[in-house]
């Protein structure tokens, strides 16, 4: 027998029960929708990271209290609660013990509910508020679109400036230059300096309704107890990003009052370490999916073989007929298994097409450049085949080995 | 009484039994459904198998249409032993030397009259364009050029039953096998299937007709009858014969 006969044989009796066939492939689309698009997705993201997207600004290194993955930490967890937060005057130490080893030292600590109100117009309650110097615009990769930005004098003198980010101009200031403005902030009063251009989204966040403010005044107004600062560092150039590393941890670690034989109370990102970070929760996240797939699919594979022990059953007579004009045991084996094997494989080009699709579209979200993950897609169709024929056989086994006697009596 | 052998010269022999035997065991019991037959039919017979239900009857027609092998004895299908053949020799005759026509026509539902005849050719591995001319061809041959493309339930009884007759003639077999061919018929579409038959002998074809209706069985030129199990007469209808001889 050909093989366009076989498929077309099994067309025909896939077609006699469309609903049952669509359902039954929907549990393989299901699995395999599911790890292609988590694998899609994450292969984005990941081609995105590793052809240049920095986390951080170029040639920067941050500390920190705590480090990128700390959920990811477990039982690490309480070794970064119980470090103490670093103080606004160990990272002013830091920064004078650094002060013309690097181009940058920014110092910044972060607040996540504030509120800008302006001539009766608020923003959302769920503002970041960063207290930075001037250094924080480089360092976070924002730039100015007008007015300025914050300088030294007015950290040093606690000035009530902002500069504000593009969410928040066009929602407080459409119709109006914000410059010179004065707004409120958490309920104080602020005179806006500058405007941040538009910077996107990041790994779902706006990075657009952000209001920054010198330090001091930060400190003032939202408290200093319990806030640990970041502090982010750039080197001169490439070539002396290392020596800087080096010499920043020496400083840092001064500026903390570590003795030689303690380890670091900080952590320390770069694009690195923020990479291999990446790596290692898309790795975890990657076996979570393909674990769930796994069981989805075993799932999905156990409904093939349900249905087709039914249909097996319901087709008896037919197989009998089969049989006395001349059917091998063969032939009605490999008829049932192309079946089981077809609605295996639709479900799967499917579950990947759609997988592709979803993965693609989180990975639009995310600002990732979209990919094709042509060995995940290969995968699954090398699993969907492997499920049709380990989930069919059984039942295509129990269709050939009818008597086509009892088979042709049944009724 | 006239020596019909004499009259009609017969071909070569196609099948030849040799005191056969089939049981089977159900639970502790032992059924001895054939107890020891002997029958020999030429090419170009038209014999009538008759008895009364557990006669051995249904045994003997799944044996000679090699659905079922015997438990003992010797059966020769044109020459060659089926007796030991395996499953797939045993397929591969009854696909291109046996043609099966049932009571309940046992057509595939969701096929076209023409997808139903071109199964046999199918499983026989005859490439496309042949198969759908010769499938064609034989439903043009038995009336039913008109509904290649219907499905059964677009089909009265006996259109169905001619369906299933041209499935059974399309690998042109060495016999025809039908058992009760008019049983889910009335009388008036059973004697159209009938002469339908009748023409296929005529045209040389070997026909064994399995029924318990005397009525149908006087159409055949021999009647077999089977009780328990053993072959209770065997007899050529030389009037019949005679009748035949004269249009021919």
């Amino acid at each position: 027998m050909r093989f366009r006969e076989i498929i077309a044989m099994a067309l025909t009796s896939l077609g006699a029960n469309k609903l049952r066939s669509a359902l039954t492939m929907t549990g393989i689309t299901i699995g395999v929708f599911s790890v292609i698009s988590v694998m899609t997705a994450i292969g984005a993201l990941q081609a995105s990271i590793e052809s240049g997207i920095s986390f951080l600004g170029a040639n920067i290194f941050q500390f920190a209290k705590y480090p990128v993955n700390v959920n990811a930490g477990g039982r690490n967890q309480k070794k970064y609660e119980n470090r103490h937060n670093v103080s606004y005057r160990q990272a002013l130490h830091y920064h004078q013990l650094m002060e013309g080893y690097a181009r940058e030292i920014c110092l910044k600590s972060f607040d996540f509910k504030g509120q800008a109100v302006y001539n009766g117009l608020k923003t959302t309650p769920s503002l970041t508020v960063a207290g930075s110097n001037s250094s924080f615009l480089t360092a976070n990769s924002y730039t100015l679109a007008y007015g300025r930005n914050i300088n030294d004098e007015d950290v040093a003198l606690a000035r009530r400036v902002v500069v504000i980010g593009k969410t928040i101009e066009n929602r407080l200031f459409p119709h109006e230059s914000p410059i010179g403005k004065v707004m409120k902030l958490n309920g104080q009063t602020f005179t806006v300096i500058g405007g941040l251009k538009a910077k996107g989204t990041a790994f779902g966040q706006s990075q657009d309704d952000i209001c920054v403010v010198p330090i001091t005044r930060f400190f003032e107004n939202f408290g200093e107890a319990n806030r640990t600062v970041n502090i982010a560092t750039q080197s001169f150039s490439q070539e002396n990003y290392n020596a800087t590393f080096d010499r920043a941890i020496g400083a840092m670690r001064i500026a903390r009052g570590l003795r030689a034989e303690q380890e670091n109370d900080f952590d320390i990102y770069s694009n690195d370490s923020l990479k291999s970070a990446f790596t290692s929760i898309a790795g975890i996240v990657r076996i979570g999916a393909f674990v769930i797939s796994l069981i989805a699919l075993i799932a999905a594979g156990i409904g093939i073989m349900n249905i087709m022990l039914v249909s097996v059953t319901e087709r008896t007579k037919e197989i009998g007929i089969r049989k006395s004009i001349g059917a091998r045991s063969r032939d009605i084996l490999r008829q049932f298994l192309t079946e089981a094997v077809f609605i295996s494989e639709a479900g799967g080009i499917l579950g990947i097409i759609l997988g592709v699709v979803g993965g693609d579209l989180l990975a639009m979200w995310l600002q990732a450049d979209l990919i094709f993950p042509f060995g995940w897609a290969i995968a699954g169709l090398v699993v969907c085949s492997a499920i049709g024929i380990g989930f069919g056989f059984y039942p295509a086994w129990r269709a050939a080995a009818l008597d086509p006697i009892d088979a042709l009596r049944f009724e | 009484m006239l020596n019909t052998d004499t009259m009609r010269p017969r071909g070569p022999i196609v099948i030849d039994i040799e005191n056969i035997t089939k049981h089977y065991v159900m639970g502790e019991e032992t059924v001895h459904a054939l107890r020891g037959v002997t029958l020999q039919i030429h090419r170009n017979e038209y014999l009538a198998i008759m008895g009364p239900s557990g006669s051995g009857k249904s045994t003997l027609m799944n044996m000679l249409g090699c659905l079922d092998t015997p438990s003992s004895g010797r059966y020769e299908f044109n020459g060659k032993d089926v007796s030991s053949m395996d499953d797939d020799e045993l397929a591969a005759i009854r696909n291109r030397e046996i043609g099966f026509v049932f009571q309940t026509f046992n057509l595939l539902p969701r096929s076209t009259s023409l997808r139903n005849v071109e199964l046999p050719l199918i499983y026989a591995g005859v490439d496309p364009e042949t198969r759908e001319e010769r499938a064609a061809q034989t439903l043009r041959d038995v009336g039913l050029g008109e509904r290649l493309h219907h499905k059964p339930n677009e089909l009265s009884g006996g259109q169905r039953q001619r369906v299933a007759i041209a499935r059974a003639l399309v690998n042109n077999p060495s016999i025809i096998l039908a058992d009760e061919p008019t049983g889910n018929l009335d009388s008036k579409t059973g004697e159209e299937i009938m002469a339908l038959l009748e023409n296929l002998y005529q045209a040389g074809h070997t026909i064994i007709l399995v029924t318990h209706e005397a009525d149908i069985a006087r159409h055949a030129r021999r009647t077999v009858h089977l009780r328990d199990g053993l072959i209770e007469s065997d007899a050529t209808s030389a009037a019949t014969e005679l009748q035949t001889l004269a249009f021919t």
